[in-house]
């Protein structure tokens, strides 16, 4: 395998243990579906936080009721957030049937593909320490896609109707969000039980975030293709050049 | 048994009321119904000229506290007349006659005004053991229920017991009680939901029906728009308090004398619909946010399994017993940090001690170094044949 290291590198700061191979890197990510990514993040941080201060609010202020809005600004960075989220999500899905075929892999899942299942039972045993290295992967890992349809995709799919039928109920039911989404009172007619599941919801994407953010860093690390920098370049860069 | 071609405004005058006070009611009700003063009119004419509308009175399994609030009816000219607008022909609970005879009304009402008579409901069948648990006359009471229900224009629900089940349905719901609107079919079923509704909204609802001859328009449950299309929290006079974020946060304190929002004390004001904080209760005197006292939702369904009633969040119950949303999530997300830092941990050591046998030299080989050491397993040919 050839070198191509190009000019002007600083060699100097090259040692002589440091060993160089051949990468090869693969657009992955385009750039609306990492903008798309880094936004939900931040707005599924803002609703985690404002949501879990709306079932138990901060401590009272003193004062007349006219000087302060502090339930009211909590909710209302939640409502915004939600609809940041929400109209994100549409982008996101709009992107699945422009953007090229990884942006597809969130809203599939290869339930009958037998050789899925062996990758993700493949994947499990390196996550359990029964194999000494994972396989490469331009997208998604069999483990991954997993939880990212079950937990996340549709984690995302019962937070957004929950919550837009919550507020829906605010905005009063002739209308056009209770049209949207009142169904969601046909499944649980007292809306006490609409909020208990939402904030259960809330607590499931908090597990799937820390669950996602150590996996990303841990197969950063560990496995055969880089994870973070993926999705700030978009670039899937492997760390050999070995058949799986 | 009333005349059949007797109108109300012929009931009222026989009862002394007079013409003045008759169009100040219809005023009044017009108001109620929230339809302005121009139908005051029609409201008159209507009840000029409609026939009374036979009314049977059904009591399944209930308490008798929608009949203790209908009869309490605020305003006395609501009470004298609603009670003379509809023609009540059988109410076991608070009708003279009794035995056989009384019971022999309802079928009399069944073949003389069928399709015609409303079918008033409180209380709701127990269906288990061949409904052996309620039966009011001798006979189960779903039986009488639905027999008197493939006759009637329409049945009302009163209460919560009727429309959604109630303490009887609670948790584990021994007499397998069950709301009429699931055991009555082909019948169109009005929901006032309350425990008890409140009277003025049960009149309403009456004087609505015998006013124009339909139904009120529904909401999505089947209870009546112009009464449950709003929550207790969107009227609340508190409500500015929970904007500000001033709450009571025990019974005793400062904020509860100052009347601050009573959402951390397990209000559910957000979460129920009715016209409480309104129409109030007691000819408009309070209701229980009033007297400081949250609202336990008594018009929600499965209200008795919602709680505790005085916090914020319910309990997960029967899935984790005496535990809310927070505690499972809570627990749930401490003991997956605790799983990510233990496995973390592993894979250091593992990391390290790979290292240390020799393979890590170079990071840019990253992590195709320690094959074979996996603990007991053969990853020979596995991993390099698929691709």
């Amino acid at each position: 395998m050839s070198m191509h290291i190009g000019t002007g590198i600083h060699a100097a700061d090259a040692t002589a243990g440091d060993a160089s191979v051949d990468r090869t890197s693969i657009y992955v990510y385009e750039a609306p579906l990492r903008v798309w990514h880094w936004v939900n993040a931040l707005t599924l941080t803002v609703l985690a936080v404002t949501g879990y201060l709306i079932a138990s609010p901060l401590p009272s202020v003193p004062g007349e009721a006219s000087e302060s809005f502090v339930m009211g600004t909590v909710r209302f960075i939640h409502f915004a957030a939600g609809y940041v989220l929400a109209v994100g999500w549409l982008g996101r899905i709009y992107w699945a049937f422009v953007g090229n075929h990884h942006a597809r892999q969130l809203f599939t899942f290869p339930f009958w593909r037998r050789s899925y299942w062996r990758g993700v039972i493949w994947e499990a045993n390196w996550y359990a320490f029964r194999r000494a290295e994972p396989k490469k992967y331009v997208g998604h890992n069999p483990l991954a896609q997993f939880v990212m349809f079950w937990v996340f995709m549709l984690g995302m799919v019962f937070m957004i109707a929950t919550g837009f039928a919550l507020y829906a109920e605010g905005e009063g039911t002739d209308s056009l969000l209770y049209a949207l989404f009142g169904w969601v009172f046909a499944v649980f007619p007292n809306s006490q039980s609409v909020h208990t599941w939402h904030h259960l919801g809330m607590w499931a994407l908090v597990i799937y975030s820390m669950t996602h953010i150590y996996a990303v860093v841990r197969e950063d690390i560990l496995s055969r293709q880089s994870m973070i920098s993926t999705m700030i370049s978009g670039e899937r860069m492997f760390k050999d050049n070995r058949d799986d | 048994m009333a005349s059949r071609t007797e109108t109300f405004y012929d009931v009222m005058r026989r009862q002394g009321i007079s013409r003045r006070s008759f169009l100040k009611f219809c005023g009044l009700t017009s108001a109620a119904l929230g339809l302005g003063p121009a139908w005051a009119p029609k409201v008159a004419e209507a009840l000029e000229t409609q026939p009374r509308i036979p009314v049977i009175w059904l009591h399944g399994l209930e308490c008798t506290c929608c009949t203790e609030s209908f009869i309490r009816s605020a305003h006395p000219l609501v009470k004298d007349v609603v009670l003379s607008m509809i023609s009540l022909d059988y109410d076991d609970t608070i009708m003279a006659a009794a035995g056989h005879q009384a019971e022999a009304i309802l079928d009399e009402v069944r073949e003389t005004h069928r399709g015609e008579y409303i079918l008033a409901v409180e209380g709701n069948p127990p269906l288990k053991d061949g409904g052996v648990y309620c039966l009011p006359g001798g006979r189960p009471f779903k039986d009488t229920l639905t027999t008197m229900a493939a006759d009637a224009k329409a049945v009302i629900a009163w209460g919560s017991c009727a429309s959604w089940g109630c303490v009887q349905a609670a948790h584990p719901n021994p007499t397998q009680a069950t709301p009429v609107h699931e055991v009555v079919t082909g019948t169109p079923v009005i929901k006032v939901p309350g425990c008890p509704p409140i009277a003025e909204v049960m009149t309403g609802v009456l004087s609505y029906m015998v006013t124009f001859g339909t139904l009120p328009e529904l909401d999505r449950h089947g209870r009546p728009k112009m009464f449950y299309s709003q929550r207790i929290h969107d009227k609340c006079y508190r409500r500015p308090h929970f904007d500000a974020g001033q709450f009571v946060e025990r019974w005793d304190d400062e904020g509860a004398r100052k009347g601050y929002c009573l959402y951390k004390m397990g209000c559910k004001g957000p979460t129920t619909y009715n016209a409480c904080s309104t129409v109030r209760w007691n000819d408009g005197v309070s209701f229980p946010i009033q007297s400081g006292h949250g609202c336990l939702g008594c018009s929600e369904k499965d209200f008795w399994d919602k709680g505790p009633f005085y916090e914020r969040l319910t309990t997960l119950d029967p899935l984790f017993v005496e535990a809310d949303a927070d505690t499972v999530g809570g627990t749930a997300a401490l003991v997956a940090g605790g799983a990510i830092a233990a496995h973390a941990g592993v894979s250091i050591a593992r990391r390290t001690a790979q290292r240390r046998n020799g393979n890590g030299t170079g990071n840019g080989t990253g992590t195709g170094t320690g094959k074979g050491q996996g603990p007991g397993h053969s990853d020979t040919g596995d991993s390099a044949t698929r691709g």
